[in-house]
């Protein structure tokens, strides 16, 4: 099992390996000295990498500053050096979450509903009773989506008509969790863009029903993230900490792009850690986020 | 829409105002905070380093007009590299001189397909054509009825693998579909295909196929303006593996920065046709390099902004507003008509970024629009009598608590309305009194000189 993670997680990261490390690697090999052309560089494949140019600029020179303290001279040391910055940044003491209600937020097509079916899956893997809760009462056949999706997986699902009032439907769900005897709720909320107020503020409702119902530990708020999206994602994250305080992400489609840097800025911007990670279109390709491993697999199979 | 980029950039120029003459180091540090704004508005890496490199070019070598200064000779070729990257000038459909015009929308998952299927088939009803859609997406759960749901909204009948009886094969579905079409005598088909990923093999033959089988005649990238540095591959790679012909961005009404527009033009030269800018089937606009790049270095967009007023105002409403207006009868009930003229025309917010200037004055909190103010006016004015809304001097105290009582309202909102409209009163009339000069040409604006 563990194994088994452990593949997919290296082998959904096949892509941004080569776009990273791959090219990194290159370029330091091309270059015998440190020097400015070399940072410029680096610079170029951060920032290709999604990384930002804020976060960029940021590691750069915590990287030049220590490069000369340390009195490095071969650029393939540097590699050492970027993985630790990396890993600073990325590393997040998040407490362990035993969610009841697990609340997935995020804009239009980032794959929520794909990924509540995977987060699902896991936690029916672990022996839970999951209830699904269909609070995305506004995208045309949004039901209809998680429905199929809950007779795939053998859940039950709770819903209202289309234009209910999301609030309600969570209400009602945990209500029904606690008389079916399910210790596992996922809650479905319609993509909204983080910059509409009032669907921000229906958003905050939400969450204070589920406040109201049950406690602060038993409450996880996962922002669900399009790996393919840049600088904005940091402003998504920015925004919907804010309204509802998330706290993970979840990175999709992390199998289908060379970037994905942009959780380097997210953490060190925002300050949100990484929960999960999707690697594949499979229900078994979500895979836990580990700082660690995620960094080795990014530099993995190279040798100086 | 390109908020966070327009920003950057005027705060960029703003450092080169009052300067009389440009050093070249003037102009390096302005263009290095430039290429800071293109980076964090998500344009290309290398499309940024070639843009800068082109505009110092063009600022350092001399394009001297006596008629600007040094800073708005730099933001004048900041304006032209920029429309000159979006592609100079807006290119819409082109539509097959045999019926019917068969449109393939393309793109990654959750890019916005199925909406913008919608919202074409809307706009494209709209300008006289016949559309159909046709669901070619059989892999997502439920995507079949989320196209049949938006049809329903725009009025445009939706062709499924049932009602065409054939498999749930997509390259079928689509051949199916436009003979059904041209059977029925429809003018245009519009197939929603599964979103894929570029780098997936097996599913973009499967498009080869659908496009050999279907010889559309365009072939639409559907990209979210959100997409970071990957969106020129994705771009790229459609178009070597397919061939796309143009490119439709959608989500622009968030913050997104755009920067995928800016780049995935100038990497693939392939034309932004449209733009998807809000949630409602209405909100899909035709994409105008100069006028987007105006919008974006803060001039507005006055352009677009009169267009949208001659669609969604009523002429014949707009003269009878004219005549009550010379004999001063403007009443609380032309007020509220002119609200929802006014919000005919589209999003408050978005209206006012059209208004040159108007960027800089909503960072500093100046404009801050709230939608359900609107509504909260015209709730109070419909509470009213109609007497009440002709003659408005008699509403007392008595008559004002009653107002807020029946729209849910506080007295001070009211007072707060009938403010507003005996100030708009005076405005208009005043307006009037410029319009009648107007027509005898003698009135000359200050900023026209």
């Amino acid at each position: 099992m563990v194994k088994n993670w452990l593949q997919t997680f290296k082998q959904g990261l096949r892509r941004t390996r080569q776009g990273f490390s791959e090219r990194l690697w290159s370029l330091l090999r091309a270059h015998g000295v440190i020097d400015e052309e070399l940072f410029e560089e680096l610079e170029g494949l951060l920032l290709q990498a999604d990384v930002g140019i804020r976060t960029t600029t940021e590691l750069l020179e915590s990287l030049r500053e220590r490069a000369k303290r340390e009195r490095i001279e071969s650029p393939a040391r540097l590699t050492p050096l970027l993985q630790e910055e990396l890993l600073d940044r990325l590393r997040a003491d998040s407490p362990g979450y035993d969610a009841f209600v697990t609340l997935m937020v995020g804009v239009n097509g980032v794959g929520k509903t794909t990924t509540i079916a995977k987060l699902a899956h896991r936690y029916l893997g672990a022996g839970d009773k999951v209830l699904l809760a269909a609070a995305d009462t506004f995208r045309a056949a949004a039901v209809e989506q998680l429905s199929v999706w809950a007779d795939r997986l053998g859940v039950d699902l709770v819903h209202h008509q289309e234009g209910a009032d999301p609030s309600a439907v969570v209400y009602d769900a945990i209500q029904a969790a606690r008389a079916r005897g399910a210790n596992r709720v996922i809650v479905d909320t319609a993509g909204r863009l983080h910059t509409k107020a009032n669907l921000m503020e229906e958003l905050k409702k939400i969450k204070r029903v589920i406040e109201r119902q049950v406690s602060d530990e038993a409450c996880e708020v996962l922002l669900v993230v399009d790996a393919t999206t840049g600088q904005n994602a940091v402003q998504q994250a920015r925004i919907f900490h804010e309204a509802v305080g998330v706290t993970g992400i979840v990175l999709t489609k992390l199998d289908s792009t060379a970037r994905g840097g942009v959780i380097i800025a997210i953490a060190s911007e925002v300050g949100v850690p990484v929960r999960y990670v999707g690697l594949g279109e499979g229900l078994e390709d979500l895979a836990p986020f580990d700082p660690e491993l995620f960094v080795r697999a990014l530099f993995e199979g190279q040798g100086a | 829409m390109f908020e966070n980029l327009s920003n950057r950039l005027q705060e960029a120029f703003a450092r080169l105002r009052g300067k009389g003459r440009l050093r070249e180091a003037d102009i390096d540090a302005a263009l290095k905070e430039v290429r800071m704004a293109l980076l964090e508005a998500d344009v290309n890496f290398k499309v940024a380093k070639s843009f800068v490199a082109s505009v110092r070019e063009r600022a350092l070598g001399q394009e001297v007009l006596k008629s600007l200064t040094p800073a708005q000779q730099v933001i004048k070729i900041v304006n032209e590299e920029l429309t000159r990257l979006m592609g100079e000038e807006a290119v819409g459909i082109s539509f097959s001189p045999s019926p019917p015009t068969v449109i393939l929308l393309v793109g990654l998952q959750g890019s916005g397909k199925t909406t913008t299927a919608g919202k074409l088939a809307k706009l494209l009803r709209e300008e006289g054509r016949s559309p159909v859609l046709v669901a070619a997406d059989v892999y997502r759960p439920a995507a079949v009825d989320q196209l049949r749901r938006v049809g329903d909204l725009a009025g445009v009948p939706v062709l499924t693998a049932a009602e065409l009886g054939v498999k749930a094969d997509p390259v079928r579905i689509a051949r199916a579909g436009i003979e059904a079409a041209k059977r029925s005598g429809r003018d245009l088909v519009i197939i929603d295909s599964a979103g894929r990923l570029h780098i997936d093999d097996s599913m973009m033959d499967e498009l080869r196929r659908m496009k050999a089988e279907t010889s559309p005649h365009e072939v639409l990238l559907v990209v979210d303006a959100m997409t970071g540095q990957e969106a020129v591959n994705i771009a790229k790679t459609f178009d070597q593996r397919l061939g796309v012909s143009g490119v439709i961005l959608t989500k622009l009404d968030g913050d997104a920065r755009g920067g995928a527009a800016l780049s995935v033009r100038a990497v693939t030269e392939k034309p932004i046709k449209f733009v998807g800018v809000g949630e409602k089937l209405g909100d899909l606009q035709p994409f105008h390099p100069s006028r987007m790049s105006s919008r974006i270095l803060g001039m507005g967009d006055v352009l677009t902004l009169i267009e949208r007023a001659e669609r969604s105002i009523d002429q014949k409403k707009a003269q009878e507003l004219r005549e009550r207006l010379r004999s001063d009868q403007f009443t609380l009930e032309d007020f509220v008509d002119q609200l929802r003229q006014i919000r005919k025309m589209g999003p408050l917010e978005e209206l006012l970024s059209m208004i040159p200037g108007t960027a800089k004055l909503k960072k500093v909190g100046a404009l801050q629009v709230d939608e359900r103010e609107l509504v909260k006016i015209e709730a109070i004015i419909n509470s009213m009598t109609r007497e009440e809304r002709v003659n408005p001097a008699i509403i007392d105290g008595s008559r004002r608590k009653r107002i807020a009582r029946g729209s849910g309202t506080r007295v001070q909102d009211v007072n707060r309305v009938l403010k507003q409209f005996q100030q708009t009163r005076k405005l208009m009339k005043q307006l009037s009194g410029v319009e009648r000069q107007l027509t005898k040409g003698n009135l000359r604006f200050p900023f026209l000189q």
